[in-house]
């Protein structure tokens, strides 16, 4: 991806080095695929002048950044010690028993990459879960197969209408 | 005048220059603090933790190389609390590095084994965590062990900071810290100019020249093989540290004695071919000067230089020199002019280098250096491979005698003596061209600082009333900053000399280890001492050869 | 949102009731931005003077007295300097910040402007976390509200100073919430702690001086400066004047976020905060800090939520976590928890907190499952010892808290689990 195509999501300077992480952050959330390409690190690393292993020693210490193509639907579990406490392990054995994959893996139609996350902020009701920029409180192993169902059929109309 | 500071260091008030650190004060008072990232030529890292020391008032324990002494100061470097805290430090390093100690390229000059030794471990009461990563054997110059890495930081820092070359670099983060070019790849993947200042840096095995003694062996051992070894400049003044003696000694002598000892058949100096290059140099350049050819012309011995300009700024090539390096013309020559007067044939000739370089490893094998029809040079050894050989073969460097080089191609002006040194190739060069323009032996150059950047030094001369502006820089840091001057167009230079490596030769990869810009500074004083008598020599010889 | 504020008339926090959202019209009929207007035609360092008297300390964990710390940025020769908000809330079990950026926005931007002014800063940042885009969303839309307003940006409130904030967002690391690493991930770097000193307050953000406070410690002083210092030192405790927010979580009956004056006991927030323990449970534990956090059985909760004697019992205030455990949990379980956590978001640099933590993960591993022996407990107490003693930044060092407490008040369920343990045995025994 050109950086300038971008450059309208960067609220702080581009073109300086350092902008580097809101660059990393823009690109993977301009991304289909929701990651930073190696062609995008070497186009950031070029622009910014800056060695490509800068660029990717960065993007590779950030949890929040992948460096491989993920679903299109990020599922984030918390896998703290409140949200463990309070059934984590259950949610996630559904999930993944859902999805057939297992954590860190993304679904073979593309839809749905499954992750752990540290600590959400929602303690007051664990257990936790996030998909995509929606928080979803005190799930239950039946309340996440509702969730999910209604990703799903998002999905489908979006494919329906495409097709 | 320094301000001067006290400070208690374990029971004793001593005295010491204000803004040292904690670990050097300790040093001028006779305590050494064990380190592993701390490289006197390199910022503060403070990663490794093994020098931690107590001082007054500070609940956790501090890292000596990154904490300067204060008045008043109360510090202790031994207490139980410390050993403890060192040794369990320790013992965390060793539970994720590869027991291999015996048969580590680096075993006898491990920093870490030396710690270990004086922290008297025993055993690592841990669980093995080393990884059995392959190593990166992808380029004829280095090799890159990742289980053996400590992640000190030492290379990414030279790599990124001095040499501004960027490929090692520290990724992800907790356990899976990796120090590596970007995505795992490997060296051969990447712009990596494989100068190994990495290598020179590095504490442990985990990046280090790719040994190439044993196909020196089999040459050796081939009857049918004429092996004829070339010496570099640089070596001779380093060649004796690894054999104990103080850096900057000058082992010429002896170093011929012990190559002979090995079983070359002849002994040769690149001096020989240093002095062709100068020639073609000064005569490229005074051709370059009349014809309005490109300028300003770039030196072409560093091979870790070419390798970068190839890969940094491939549009500014037409800059450089179309000499080759010295090591290569002594290449082409011996397998040539040398065979032919010598009546051996050339495909039964092995050609020998002993660099201060891990780059020439790479240059000797480049599909262009086949002038002879056969690799020119078939093997190069670094300075610290031929320690290792001449160790090997039993041979006590302190007890030899003082030789001299085989003729023909040990015969040199001794002009290329000073090629080892930063400015080096340069002036020898100019020195050509004076006298070819001028008739006249050229005075002594006034090299001045270039403002803001330091390691690189710029001249002018007065070239029978033409000024020519010269610059020299070393270090692919100060390389870089030349070099986006010259694309500029802002560069008024007619003749740069850029050394890849920080010093020049003297300061190579493949140097022995505990190359610090100190040690090289005394390389350099020794070069320079000869660079004097080179000089008087230098009017005679150019007068010698317009006859 | 499920979060209940204890909230009266002696609370910091101008909020009535929940809304979903905020707006700035609602944060000024509870008296928001007077404290600015009165504070605008004054003398900036009035405002750091009523905070030092107000005895106002950090709220992110270090406690940190903020007005020495703004003392120190408006004393810098450097004229350009910066306030950074550090609302990387990363501490597990805290929510805290969320809470005040989701409710109370225009508190946290007040708070900043008057702490910019009092320093002299002209540009503010909120780092907020990447797991928070709905409250970055919050904050930018408060934001944009105050500067149309004329609350933010240039000639604030129609006078002289200007200052502007921006969003700037963290991407998943937990380190970044200490402050040395929270740089240099703004510059565009891995999160890594940088040596300290210089510290921010000299050498922050770009070389600038900065002043980097907690959303909590920001949100706390526009009440400070419109009711006074004396009005706050009258909450809490002289040692520990105003409230503390605690995030109350795990098996209590009301978990949630509570305003709790300095001097409350952990057990009364747990029994009349929280309303006891869920299902009339009793307590095995409670984690006090977070990850970084001690673990303490139930006869230390009567210690006063204090910084002094907190300090003196080894307990560790923090972010302000409170993390309750019933006594069917097991200690080994939570602390591998901690310790997982810790090897996922150390950011490796140093040598023991990136060893110690993976060889202190190996030994927990092998104690669930049975395989430890008894020597390795003492080296996994060893190893975090080196931790706490040599790691190169506060969360290495704290990362080993967990560990060191537990293994203080509940060694026994450690030995317990040790292959050569003689408990062990007599426990088969029993059960054969």
């Amino acid at each position: 991806m050109k950086l300038e195509t971008i450059n309208n999501n960067i609220e702080t300077i581009v073109k300086e080095k350092q902008a580097l992480l809101q660059i990393l952050l823009a690109v993977q959330d301009a991304s289909p695929e929701n990651y930073v390409s190696e062609d995008s690190v070497n186009e950031i690393a070029y622009s910014l002048n800056v060695s490509r292993s800068r660029v990717y020693s960065t993007a590779s210490f950030y949890s929040a950044i992948s460096l491989k193509p993920r679903g299109r639907h990020i599922i984030r579990v918390c896998i703290n010690a409140p949200c463990e406490n309070a059934g984590k392990q259950e949610i996630l054995a559904v999930l993944e028993d859902q999805l057939g994959i297992i954590l860190g893996q993304t679904t073979s139609d593309r839809q749905f990459t499954l992750e752990g996350v540290s600590c959400l902020g929602a303690c007051y009701a664990s257990p936790a879960i996030k998909i995509d920029n929606t928080l979803y409180g005190d799930v239950t192993p039946e309340s996440v197969i509702t969730i999910l169902q209604e990703y799903r059929k998002e999905a489908e109309d979006v494919d329906c209408s495409a097709s | 005048m320094m301000k001067l500071v006290h400070f208690e260091l374990n029971g004793q008030i001593v005295e010491v220059n204000q803004g040292l650190s904690i670990m050097d004060a300790a040093r001028q008072h006779g305590v050494k603090i064990p380190s592993l990232c701390h490289h006197p030529d390199q910022r503060v890292k403070a990663n490794c933790r093994v020098c931690v020391v107590e001082v007054e008032g500070q609940r956790n324990l501090v890292s000596s190389c990154s904490t300067p002494v204060t008045e008043g100061m109360k510090v202790r470097t031994n207490s139980p609390r410390i050993r403890e805290t060192v040794q369990t430090i320790l013992e965390l390093i060793f539970a994720n590095h590869p027991q291999e100690c015996l048969t580590c390229v680096r075993n006898g000059n491990c920093e870490l084994r030396h710690l270990a030794a004086d922290y008297g471990i025993r055993e690592v009461k841990g669980e093995m965590t080393c990884a059995n990563a392959p190593l990166d054997i992808s380029t004829p110059s280095l090799v890159r062990n990742p289980n053996k890495c400590i992640k000190c930081g030492r290379c990414a820092e030279v790599c990124h900071h001095v040499q501004q070359t960027g490929i090692l670099y520290s990724h992800y983060r907790s356990v899976d810290v990796s120090v590596e070019p970007e995505y795992g790849k490997s060296l051969a993947e990447v712009a990596c100019v494989l100068c190994g200042q990495c290598a020179s840096v590095c504490p442990v095995g985990a990046i280090h020249e790719r040994d190439d003694i044993k196909k020196v062996w089999a040459a050796l051992d081939d009857p049918e093989k004429h092996v004829v070894v070339q010496v570099a400049p640089a070596v001779r003044v380093s060649i004796a540290e690894e054999f104990g003696s103080a850096p900057g000694t000058i082992a010429t002598g002896k170093l011929v004695a012990a190559l002979r000892k090995l079983g070359f058949d002849r002994v040769f100096d690149t001096d020989f071919s240093a002095d062709v290059t100068i020639m073609e140099e000064g005569h490229e350049l005074l051709h370059r000067i009349k014809t309005g050819g490109v300028l300003p012309m770039i030196t072409s011995c560093s091979p870790g230089w070419i390798k970068y300009i190839e890969h940094n700024f491939p549009d500014q090539l037409p800059h450089l020199s179309t000499a080759k390096s010295p090591q290569q013309m002594f290449g082409a020559l011996a397998k040539t002019y040398y065979a032919k007067r010598a009546g051996i044939q050339a495909e039964n000739m092995y050609v020998v280098s002993i660099m201060p370089c891990t780059a020439k490893k790479f240059e000797c094998q480049r599909p262009e250096m086949k002038d002879s029809g056969f690799q020119d040079v078939d093997a190069v050894l670094t300075t610290r491979e031929l320690g290792r050989i001449l160790k090997q073969a039993g041979v006590d460097f302190s007890v030899l005698s003082e030789e001299e080089f085989d003729a023909p191609m040990g015969i040199s002006t001794g002009a290329a003596a000073i090629f080892g040194a930063t400015g080096g190739v340069m002036e020898a060069a100019l020195r050509t061209v004076y006298e070819v323009v001028t008739g006249k032996e050229l005075p002594n150059i006034e090299f001045t600082p270039v403002r803001g950047m330091e390691g690189i030094k710029e001249a002018e001369i007065d070239l029978s009333g033409t000024k020519v502006k010269v610059a020299a820089a070393h270090g692919l840091g100060n390389a870089k900053q030349v070099m986006e001057l010259i694309k500029a167009g802002q560069a008024d230079y007619t003749f740069v000399e850029i050394m890849a490596c920080p010093g020049g030769c003297i300061g190579g990869g493949g140097q022995p280890y505990g190359t610090t810009n100190a040690v090289r500074k005394q390389r350099i004083e020794k070069c320079n001492g000869w660079a004097k008598d080179v000089r008087n020599f230098l009017h005679y010889v150019f007068n010698y050869s317009k006859l | 949102m499920l979060t209940a504020l204890h909230h009266n008339n002696d609370s910091v926090f101008r909020l009535s009731l929940f809304q979903e959202f905020p707006t700035l019209m609602h944060y000024q009929s509870f008296g928001g931005y007077e404290a600015l207007k009165q504070a605008l035609t004054g003398n900036p360092v009035n405002i750091i003077e009523t905070l030092a008297a107000a005895g106002l300390r950090g709220r992110g964990g270090a406690a940190f007295p903020t007005g020495l710390k703004m003392q120190m940025v408006r004393n810098n020769a450097e004229p350009v300097r910066y306030v950074i908000c550090n609302a990387d809330e990363g501490e597990p079990g805290t929510f805290k910040d969320r809470f005040i950026m989701s409710h109370i926005p225009f508190q946290l931007l007040e708070g900043m402007t008057l702490a910019a002014y009092a320093v002299g800063a002209r540009k503010g940042y909120i780092y907020i976390r990447h797991e928070y885009p709905e409250v970055q969303d919050t904050m930018r839309r408060s934001i944009a509200a105050a500067s149309a307003a004329g609350l933010l940006g240039k000639n604030i409130l129609g006078q002289e100073f200007s200052f502007e904030v921006e969003i700037f967002s963290g991407a998943g690391s937990y380190l970044c919430g200490e402050e040395t690493a929270l740089l240099s991930s703004m510059e565009g770097k891995k999160g890594r702690p940088r040596l300290k000193p210089p510290y921010p307050t000299q050498y922050g953000l770009w070389g600038k001086p900065t002043l980097i406070n907690n959303v909590e410690t920001l949100a706390n002083i526009s009440m400070i400066i419109s009711r006074g210092a004396s009005w706050y030192r009258s909450l809490g405790t002289s040692d520990s004047p105003g409230t503390k927010l605690i995030s109350l979580s795990g098996d209590v009956a009301r978990r949630g976020l509570y305003e709790v004056p300095f001097g409350t006991t952990f057990r009364e927030m747990i029994e009349e905060y929280g309303g006891g323990m869920k299902e009339g449970g009793s307590i095995k534990a409670v984690n006090i800090g977070g990850a970084s956090g001690v673990v303490v059985p139930p006869w230390e909760l009567d210690c006063t939520l204090e910084y002094q004697s907190c300090q003196e019992r080894g307990i560790t205030i923090g972010s302000g976590a409170v993390f309750v455990m019933n006594e069917s949990r097991s200690i080994l379980a939570n602390v591998h928890n901690r310790v997982e956590f810790f090897l996922h978001e150390s950011c490796g640099k140093c040598t023991p907190c990136r060893e110690g933590l993976r060889q202190a993960g190996r030994i927990i591993h092998r104690l669930i499952a049975g395989e430890a022996e008894l020597s390795e407990v003492d080296n996994l107490e060893r190893y975090t010892r080196a931790m706490q003693n040599a790691a190169f930044c506060g969360l290495g060092q704290a990362a080993g808290n967990s560990l060191i407490s537990s293994l203080r008040y509940f060694r026994q369920e450690y030995e317990e689990a040790c292959l050569d343990s003689t408990q062990r045995f007599e426990r088969r025994e029993v059960t054969a």
